[in-house]
């Protein structure tokens, strides 16, 4: 069964907000829009998101790590918003796996939202039902789109392409070749909701220097590696590389 | 559903629907971007997937364009301020623009015609000085620049100076094929998206990404190994690193040999007016063209620099020339400065980075570049004749920006930093650093600023440029007496290299009369009142002093804005200009173009909507105001103007009458054939917005790689007329404007010398040929045991300066800043996650709340820069968080400092004038009160303010 979903690399988030607020802007035109804000230009404006940035701290100095992390609805498998949604507003449709709400039968009650495990359900309190990352389904099969652009916002937008889309069922597909190869996961895999949006660790690039790379050209380099020496005691001989 | 109108580029229209394309400013990336308008308003911005910049994608500033059409912060009058009404108060009358060019257009006449120098324009964020720079200049008045000084000019002087070439527009990572980058002092700051697709690229193709920064924000959260370094000391650990480098013979030599000064001999002999300089066979003249000499060890005798048959130039040694000379290489300089000042354990020491950090990430950059080498099959040919049947790269590659440039030790950091890169042999190669065209230019570039007050006349435009690049003192711009005739001080003895002007010292010295008392001061898109300045409370007090006869210090302020920022509540004229989506602009080879490594680019903006009644450009401001005043080269001899409006303008003026150079280099000649050089074409606009705005020319392969000395690419680039002469532009490991400079001040030198003691001692210590690092000027004048912490900013991603507190989204993103320290400092302190505590420098306080990070320096607090506002500033609540929670740092910055002999000089870098806003030092306690201080009474909007507030919501 086809499944769509995002494949986010945290390796290359670098936390600049690209796909959330191209998110807002798309869907505050789009058909699942508007996405409105309260209060926008008072004391502590809030709005509708479907895709927020929340930045970590792990680790204590010096080993500290900061990771940024993208938020949306993780489209699960076994969505337990789906499940408890009383009017059958909130679905999953079988031709592609994406959890949607039907805004006409949804009747704001929020239990979606509090059985929600990832805090991904944003309740429109000026329409007064619960909205959510659609993968872009009005852009992704728009044929009124270019083709390369029927894709979901966040990926298009985002500046390191640290998102992939695609179906995570399809072992061809980029999004399961970037899941497979780098190590993707599932977060909070025990949540019960099997979700289908996966994340890339961060991975750490390291480059070992042994002590024949560098001993064994640099014999005759400058010498004086770490002596103190006076202007006129400097032993110069000119063995650099390429010469 | 309506009916498909229209399709552009596979999108269908309905009725009612455009798609557009024009060039993003919500930041100064430039990035292309798409728009979708409905019913003439904007729906969606998206990134232009065939933009070179961006490649389609785009940034949360970007995204967040359509919420600008929309702020509440938008002037749509001109404004006076209103008789008898104090300056902050925003209190203002409307006016028309009839009148508003009536009061402007007599006063610059009588200033033009009496002393144009009276009239002070400067501005920021503008991209546009081709015009703005040209204007000033045909109106005679020299107080002209742009914001570079506040900004980066470290970061550009410092490498302009020393390899030809600066990073973001002018050159940058070959992300492409590197295989290790670091990154210096990158914050959000320059380039935006293309690094980002840059630090994409790298992490698929596993290169290594170092972070050196006090902050890991950003990219240092994506970065394989971070190095906390203590702020301002970047220069000792790139000396540190020389040293490790050099000791191990991790250098490129042939690199070095052919391509930089390195080989080339100084004259080392003391007391001469030839210390310190190239040795010249007959003795012949220091000049910006000689050739220089090297040690030929075949022969054992000076031969002229550069790779001739055979010919063994010495790297190191100290020898004796025919004339009883003695000489050392620069290289051999280099390394005695290395091997004798930077130990490890004292970098180490200065730094607060671990010797083995150091010594680790110098062997992996020099086993890597001396090791993973990129050979391309490219033909080329150098300056001497050689022909190269490939071209060769080391991968590793080096970036620096505003952590490195915004320290008053920042100009011989980045020499520092440029002479690494040299070293390691990794300018213009596959995998290192590239250049983009126009650069290389001559090291530096040829136009100097104009050197002579006495070509500053009524009624007289200016003969040379306001801005240039001196070589030697002769090129400052002085009074008899060695006084600045700038109301900057810029191109004078306390700051000399000042490419990019000294806008900081704009309002303090207007204020001050010091050169003189100016008349007008014209602001264009910049927040002086606010966050572009160093210690703002007296900024907004100086801009409101009085004389005794209740007139104003400075007498008369002009602003342009678009928007109602704290600034424009400071002015006695506003003039309403337009946003990015409703003008033509150019992003001009003549300013700073798009280009990219493989060739030249440039681009414009287009109107895609209409501006609101009431607003207009400033550049059509500029050419009405310039045909009014017929100011030469706007007009003809008979004060007729020439162009109608900016678009005009834009396409038919040249640089010259012979000279068929102007704005924009795509589509010239009338057939639109040519580019860079030929006519005016009356159809180029079109061709750009046919090419979705933007212009890329791609230089054959042999042209793209070691520009400095590949002749095919000099003759190529002096043809188009990109650089005024093409011999070898040698880079400067040693540099001879800074010792020709330092023989001046040691009264060595024949011709103009500095006239007091201070500047000699100034220019003496601090124009050292050789890079060294200093501590940051602040360090001496504030007592360093009561103020121990260093305080900074970072940019953040989502917001650029002050301009985005008005976006509904983006200031839901960020709203509230907080002073992020580290728990280690925090315990010593005894200061509570989350508490409100007082920050305090040696000249004033603030009150911040501070959240604990472990992710900064302990040494070290930040905080993102611009969020503070004034109350109401922006058509916020007054009672929003950006004014009562958030806060402004630039209020503990010293706009300047003692200057060691009983007066103040500016709180700058000593060679070019960069502003040192990274050096403060500050102590920090607890609060017993909460929320920020200092408060400003709220500002009120002016008439003519419209809130077009598209996104509110409206609960049920």
């Amino acid at each position: 069964m086809k499944q769509l979903a995002l494949v986010i690399d945290l390796y290359k988030c670098v936390g600049c907000h690209a796909c959330a607020v191209n998110c807002k802007s798309w869907n505050s035109t789009g058909q699942f829009g508007p996405l409105k804000d309260h209060d926008p230009y008072g004391k502590e404006p809030t709005g509708v998101w479907f895709n927020r940035v929340q930045t970590y701290e792990v680790g204590s100095f010096p080993d500290t790590q900061v990771i940024n992390f993208p938020k949306s609805c993780m489209h699960c498998a076994d969505a337990p918003c789906v499940s408890v949604c009383p009017t059958n507003a909130s679905f999953k449709r079988e031709e592609d796996g994406i959890v949607l709400v039907n805004y006409d039968d949804c009747i704001g009650c929020k239990y979606c939202s509090w059985a929600c495990p990832y805090g991904c359900r944003e309740f429109d309190e000026f329409e007064g039902v619960m909205k959510k990352c659609t993968l872009c389904v009005d852009r992704i099969y728009n044929t009124d789109l270019p083709e390369d652009e029927r894709q979901p916002a966040c990926v298009l937008s985002c500046p390191t392409r640290a998102r992939v889309f695609g179906d995570i069922n399809d072992p061809q597909s980029e999004a399961s070749k970037a899941i497979s190869k780098g190590m993707g996961y599932k977060l909070m895999p025990d949540s019960g909701a099997n979700p289908s949006n996966h994340y890339l660790p961060h991975r750490k690039v390291s480059v070992k220097v042994d002590d024949d790379e560098i001993t064994v050209k640099k014999q005759g380099a400058i010498k004086a590696v770490r002596r103190k020496v006076d202007v006129e005691e400097v032993v110069i001989e000119d063995f650099g590389i390429g010469g | 559903m309506t009916e498909i109108s229209s399709e552009v580029d596979g999108h269908k229209l309905y009725e009612g629907q455009e798609v557009k394309y024009t060039t993003c400013y919500m930041c100064a990336c430039r990035c292309g971007i798409k728009v979708t308008l409905e019913d003439g308003k904007v729906k969606y911005i998206q990134g232009n997937s065939s933009h070179p910049t961006n490649q389609g994608v785009i940034c949360a500033k970007g995204s967040a364009g359509p919420m600008k059409q929309v702020s509440p912060a938008r002037i749509t009058k001109p404004l006076l301020r209103k008789e008898g009404a104090e300056r902050g108060k925003a209190d203002f009358e409307e006016i028309s623009w009839e009148r508003a060019y009536d009061i402007l257009s007599k006063r610059l006449k009588k200033i033009r015609g009496t002393d144009p120098k009276k009239l002070a324009f400067f501005t920021g964020r503008d991209q546009m000085q081709a015009l703005t720079s040209y204007w000033a200049k045909q109106f005679g008045t020299p107080n002209f620049a742009a914001h570079g000084g506040f900004c980066s000019v470290n970061m550009a002087t410092g490498m302009i100076y020393s390899v030809g070439g600066t990073s973001w527009e002018f050159g940058g990572p070959d992300w492409d094929r590197t295989k290790y980058v670091i990154l210096f002092g990158v914050a959000e700051d320059h380039d935006s998206n293309p690094m980002k697709l840059g630090i994409g690229k790298l992490k698929d193709n596993g290169g290594k990404l170092v972070a050196v920064n006090p902050v890991q924000s950003g990219y240092g959260a994506v970065a394989d190994e971070w190095v906390p370094i203590r702020p301002g000391t970047d220069g000792a650990l790139i000396m540190g690193m020389i040293h490790v480098l050099i000791s191990n013979g991790l250098y490129d030599r042939k690199f070095l040999l052919t391509q930089t000064n390195a080989p080339q001999l100084v004259v080392v002999d003391e007391g001469g007016a030839d210390e310190g300089l190239f040795w010249q066979e007959d003795g012949a003249e220091d000049s910006d063209t000689n050739v220089n000499y090297v040690w030929d060890t075949v022969t054992l005798s000076p031969k002229p620099f550069g790779s001739h048959a055979g010919v063994k130039p010495a790297l190191v040694g100290e020898f004796k020339t025919p004339d009883g000379k003695t000489v050392k290489t620069s290289f051999q300089l280099l390394t005695e400065r290395v091997l004798n000042d930077y130990s490890l354990e004292k970098v180490s020491h200065i730094t607060k980075v671990p010797i083995e950090q150091i010594e680790r990430i110098a062997l992996e950059i020099g086993v890597t570049a001396r090791d993973e080498t990129i050979t391309l099959p490219i033909e080329w040919t150098d300056a001497w004749g050689n022909h190269h049947t490939k071209v060769d790269g080391n991968p590793v590659a080096i970036h620096g920006m505003r952590g490195l440039a915004a320290h008053s030790n920042g100009f011989q950091t980045v020499r520092a930093l440029s002479a690494l890169m040299m070293i390691l042999g990794i300018i213009d190669r596959p995998g290192g650093f590239r250049h983009k065209p126009p650069f290389p230019r001559p090291i530096p570039p040829c136009p100097k600023p104009i050197d002579d007050p006495a070509l500053i006349k009524p009624n007289t435009a200016l003969p040379n440029p306001e801005l240039g690049f001196p070589t030697k003192p002769e090129n400052l711009l002085l009074e008899d007496d060695g006084s600045p005739v700038r109301i900057d001080k810029a191109f004078s003895w306390e700051f000399p290299l000042t490419a990019h002007g000294m806008i900081q010292n704009v309002i303090t010295n207007a204020y001050k009369a010091d050169p003189y008392k100016i008349d007008t001061l014209i602001f264009f898109m910049a927040n002086m009142a606010w966050n572009s300045s160093m210690n703002t409370s007296k900024m907004i007090e100086m801009l409101k002093a009085k004389e005794k006869d209740g007139s104003h210090k400075i007498p008369f302020l002009v602003v342009s804005d678009a928007f109602f920022s704290e600034q424009v509540a400071f002015a006695d004229l506003v003039l309403p200009d337009t946003t990015y989506l409703e003008r033509y602009d150019v992003i001009s080879l003549l300013d700073r173009p798009i280009s990219e490594y493989t060739g030249i680019a440039d681009s414009i903006r287009q109107p895609v909507i209409d501006p609101p009644e009431g607003c207009e450009p400033f550049q059509e401001t500029l050419i009405k105001l310039a045909n009014k005043l017929g100011l030469p080269g706007f007009c003809d001899d008979g004060g007729k103007p020439k162009f109608k409006d900016y678009k005009d303008f834009i396409i038919n003026w040249t640089v010259a009458p012979d000279t068929p150079v102007g704005f924009l280099s795509g589509w010239r000649g009338k057939d639109g054939r040519d580019h860079l050089i030929g006519e005016p074409n009356p159809n180029q606009l079109d061709e750009y917005i046919k090419n979705k705005c933007f212009f890329q020319f791609e230089l054959e392969e042999s042209l793209q790689y070691n520009r400095n000395i590949n002749q095919g690419y000099l003759n190529w680039a002096l043809d188009h007329k990109l650089i005024r002469r093409n011999d070898p532009i040698v880079m400067r490991l040693y540099s001879e404007v800074m010792q020709r400079f330092r023989l001046s001040a040691k009264g060595l030198r024949p011709g103009r010398q500095p006239e007091t003691k201070l500047q000699r001692d100034r220019i003496a210590k601090y124009f050292d040929p050789i890079p060294f690092w200093y501590p940051p000027l602040e360090d001496a004048t504030v007592d360093g045991k009561k103020y121990t912490i260093h305080a900074i900013t970072q940019r953040p991603m989502v917001m650029y300066h002050s301009w985005d507190s008005q976006n509904a989204w983006l200031r839901q993103v960020i709203g509230q800043n907080f002073m992020y320290m580290n728990p280690i400092k925090a315990a010593e302190l005894n200061i509570d996650d989350m508490q409100w505590a007082w920050v305090e420098s040696a000249h004033g306080k603030i009150r911040v709340q501070v959240k604990f990070s472990n992710a900064v320096q302990p040494d070290t607090v930040w905080t993102w820069n611009s969020i503070g506002k004034m109350a109401g500033a922006w058509n916020l609540n007054p009672e929003a968080n950006e004014a009562k929670k958030a806060f402004l740092l630039n209020h503990l910055i010293a706009e300047e400092i003692p200057d060691g002999a009983g007066g103040v000089v500016s709180n700058s870098d000593p060679i070019t004038g960069q502003a040192g806003w990274y050096d403060l030092k500050v102590r920090i306690y607890k609060s017993d009160t909460e929320g920020a201080w200092p408060l400003f009474d709220p500002i009120k909007p002016p008439p003519g303010i419209i809130n077009l507030s598209g996104n509110e919501g409206k609960t049920k």
